[in-house]
């Protein structure tokens, strides 16, 4: 078994995708080192992903982030197969998905994997109640059980009351809770969501994060997210992978990226995002050197509550506990220098 | 006129040409200048284009265009009767379903028939307006004592429409499924479209006897049946794909994803396609009438045939007023499929 395979709820293997008439046969040059651009100048193929491998561990959030063109859409939908690879192997639970027949297919999209859209896409001609119940309704529940589950899902996202409604009667925010509950009413052990709040304002998609990651504390389901918003991909991932072109340029936890990029392209990704509120105290305090602190901090307190908790006076040292145990201490100046990419970089 | 007859010779052809000289059928000069009462021109001044019946004239062995159209009258005779042998069975129940549906609305008295027609046009368009507006149509026909063959008409429409839906709607539904159905069937609905109406009862007048209901019925279905297929096709593909990868997504069978996802989304286009269809075998009445189809379009015909100004016109103003009752109920019934799914 390779690296992580045994505990990995989906692993993704060697992919490759490449758009056109011939596209397995184009796999070879690709390996071969040819570019994006070579390739389309002379087979006229255009080069979607390239040598993708991510595991995504059960009960995280693996946050796939990516600009417009990075292959991050095309990406999620290998998982449930919406797109076949050119090149490569989806595992779902150690099951190779693209040795599924069209049966069993359906079967994983039903029972193992919902999604979640960037625009909705939910039935306009349905309540909301019947959207909710949709995946159930496909695998042939009774209409109790249906009922039940549909709503119960829909007040869990806070639309309860609304059941009876059309979608065009509910706005973007709401809609997109209805797409959350539908996901939820299929009780699937993992969760693809494809952009699922790029649609949304501001303030409506902080509060859906804020409800996915209240969900997700409770449920423990497997969520592969696709984000073009770094803030947002730092606020819900566990697991961070960028996308640029079609190929993963670095992935890991998402401190760990910010405070160490290993690409020009990711540094100036996260030279523009808002360090305080993202770097934890974990992720910069150092190991204890003396016995006299100004205070107990929790590790997972965010730098900004850390300055207003000092007042903005870089001479305190604090002790930085985990469960009330000390875990290492934290001093204000280097706090401040993490806030600089370029001097925490030295 | 020997202009060509020199390339013949040169070409070392006039034996061949003149092997079994026989007195030539009409030629098409001929044949359009019998038509229109006159001698044919012998003598065409400069040069000719070198067409059938100028070559014919130089060489006996070349075919007229007479020829090429008694070719096709021969090849369609020669396969007349297995054509017949097939069509004929197939066909037959159009001519039953027109025949007991015209007995039912002609036999049916109207204190029965004008309510029942009513509560249709109430549950399909659920509107006191329309309804009001066909009551008064129907009262209307019943005072001026048209209402019997405005019932023949509705009756002929009605079976040719249902039809039509009946075979369109899954037409439709399989274009919008495979391109290369499209790409073969999209020629066919042009030819259907714009190939003079006359010209496909010809055929249809060989094969099948004009008493025949089936007759005027195939050439309605034939005309009218264009419009839901295009839109059921237009409709399935204007499908947000978003919602039908939704669909896919969660695992729909083919089957669930067409009665669950793109039949209901595509209600409003190919309602817009039946509303044609009727408009469509409305205007093809006239026409059918022609191979004893009975209704408002006989009326027609004898104003047309006797120059009775009065009744030609009655009877023509009687199918436009057909047309807008028919339209405006399948419009209501639209309508309402449109605002139940937004319900704005």
């Amino acid at each position: 078994m390779k690296d992580g395979g045994m505990t990995a709820k989906v692993s993704i293997r060697g992919l490759y995708k490449i758009f056109g008439p011939q596209d397995r046969a184009m796999v070879a040059h690709v390996q071969g080192g040819m570019d994006k651009a070579t390739l389309l100048d002379q087979y006229g193929h255009v080069l979607g992903l390239k040598d993708i491998n991510v595991d995504m561990q059960p009960g995280e959030i693996t946050v796939i982030m990516g600009l417009s063109g990075s292959g991050k859409s095309t990406l999620i939908r290998h998982l449930n197969r919406l797109i076949d690879p050119s090149a490569g192997e989806i595992l779902v639970d150690g099951t190779d998905v693209m040795a599924l027949d069209d049966m069993h297919l359906r079967a994983l999209r039903q029972k193992q994997m919902s999604m979640v859209f960037q625009k909705f896409a939910l039935l306009p001609h349905k309540t909301v109640l019947e959207n909710a119940q949709l995946p159930l309704s496909v695998q042939g529940a009774d209409a109790a059980t249906q009922d039940e589950q549909g709503r119960k899902w829909l007040a869990r996202v806070g639309l309860g009351g609304f059941e009876d409604r059309y979608p065009a009667q509910l706005s973007g925010g709401m809609q997109q809770r209805v797409g959350i509950a539908r996901a939820l009413t299929a009780n699937t052990n993992i969760m693809l969501m494809d952009e699922a709040f790029s649609a949304l304002d501001p303030l409506i998609r902080t509060d859906m994060q804020n409800l996915l990651l209240e969900l997700q504390k409770e449920l423990q389901k497997t969520i592969i997210f696709i984000t073009h918003d770094l803030d947002e991909a730092l606020k819900l991932a566990d697991h961070l992978v960028i996308l640029k072109d079609g190929a993963v340029v670095q992935q890991g936890e998402p401190q760990g990226i910010l405070l160490a990029p290993c690409d020009p392209y990711i540094e100036d990704f996260v030279s523009d995002i808002n360090r305080a509120r993202v770097l934890r105290v974990r992720s910069v305090m150092g190991p204890v050197d003396r016995d006299r602190f100004d205070g107990d901090v929790e590790a997972s307190s965010n730098l900004e509550d850390m300055i207003a908790l000092s007042d903005g006076d870089t001479a305190h040292v604090y002790r930085v506990t985990e469960n009330g145990a000390p875990v290492g201490q934290l001093d204000m100046k280097d706090l401040v220098k993490a806030l600089v990419p370029r001097v925490a970089g030295r | 006129m020997a202009r060509y007859e020199a390339i013949f010779d040169a070409l070392g052809l006039r034996a061949w040409c003149d092997a079994d000289k026989a007195d030539a059928p009409l030629s098409m000069a001929q044949l359009l200048a019998q038509t229109q009462g006159g001698d044919a021109e012998v003598v065409a001044p400069g040069l000719p284009f070198p067409s059938l019946d100028v070559l014919h004239e130089a060489c006996a062995k070349i075919g007229q265009t007479r020829d090429l159209t008694e070719g096709l009258e021969n090849g369609f005779l020669s396969i007349r009767a297995e054509l017949k042998f097939v069509l004929d069975p197939i066909t037959q129940p159009l001519s039953w379903m027109l025949d007991g549906t015209l007995f039912v609305f002609e036999s049916a008295p109207w204190w029965v028939m004008m309510p029942v027609l009513l509560l249709i046009t109430w549950a399909v368009s659920r509107s006191r307006a329309v309804t009001g507006f066909v009551a008064f149509v129907l009262l209307f026909f019943a005072f001026i004592d048209h209402y019997e063959v405005a019932m023949q008409t509705l009756a002929i429409v009605f079976v040719c429409t249902g039809i039509s839906v009946l075979l369109g709607v899954p037409i439709g539904i399989g274009m919008s499924k495979s391109d290369t159905a499209q790409r073969s069937i999209v020629p066919l609905l042009d030819l259907l479209q714009t190939l003079p109406t006359f010209v496909y009862l010809i055929p249809l007048i060989f094969l099948f006897s004009v008493t025949e209901s089936k007759l005027y019925g195939i050439a309605i279905i034939l005309y009218a049946i264009v419009p839901v297929i295009r839109l059921t096709d237009l409709g399935i593909r204007l499908v947000d794909k978003d919602v039908i990868e939704a669909a896919d997504a969660f695992g729909l069978t083919a089957a669930q994803k067409l009665s669950r996802v793109e039949l209901p989304l595509a209600l409003p286009n190919i309602m817009a396609g039946v509303n044609q269809t009727i408009m469509m075998s409305l205007a093809m009445v006239v026409i059918a009438s022609l191979v004893s189809a009975p209704g408002l379009g006989v009326l027609v015909l004898r104003g047309i045939r006797s120059l009775d100004l009065g009744v030609g016109i009655v009877a023509g103003l009687g199918i436009v007023l057909l047309a807008v009752v028919l339209d405006r109920v399948s419009k209501a019934a639209l309508a309402r499929v449109d605002t139940q799914r937004k319900a704005k």
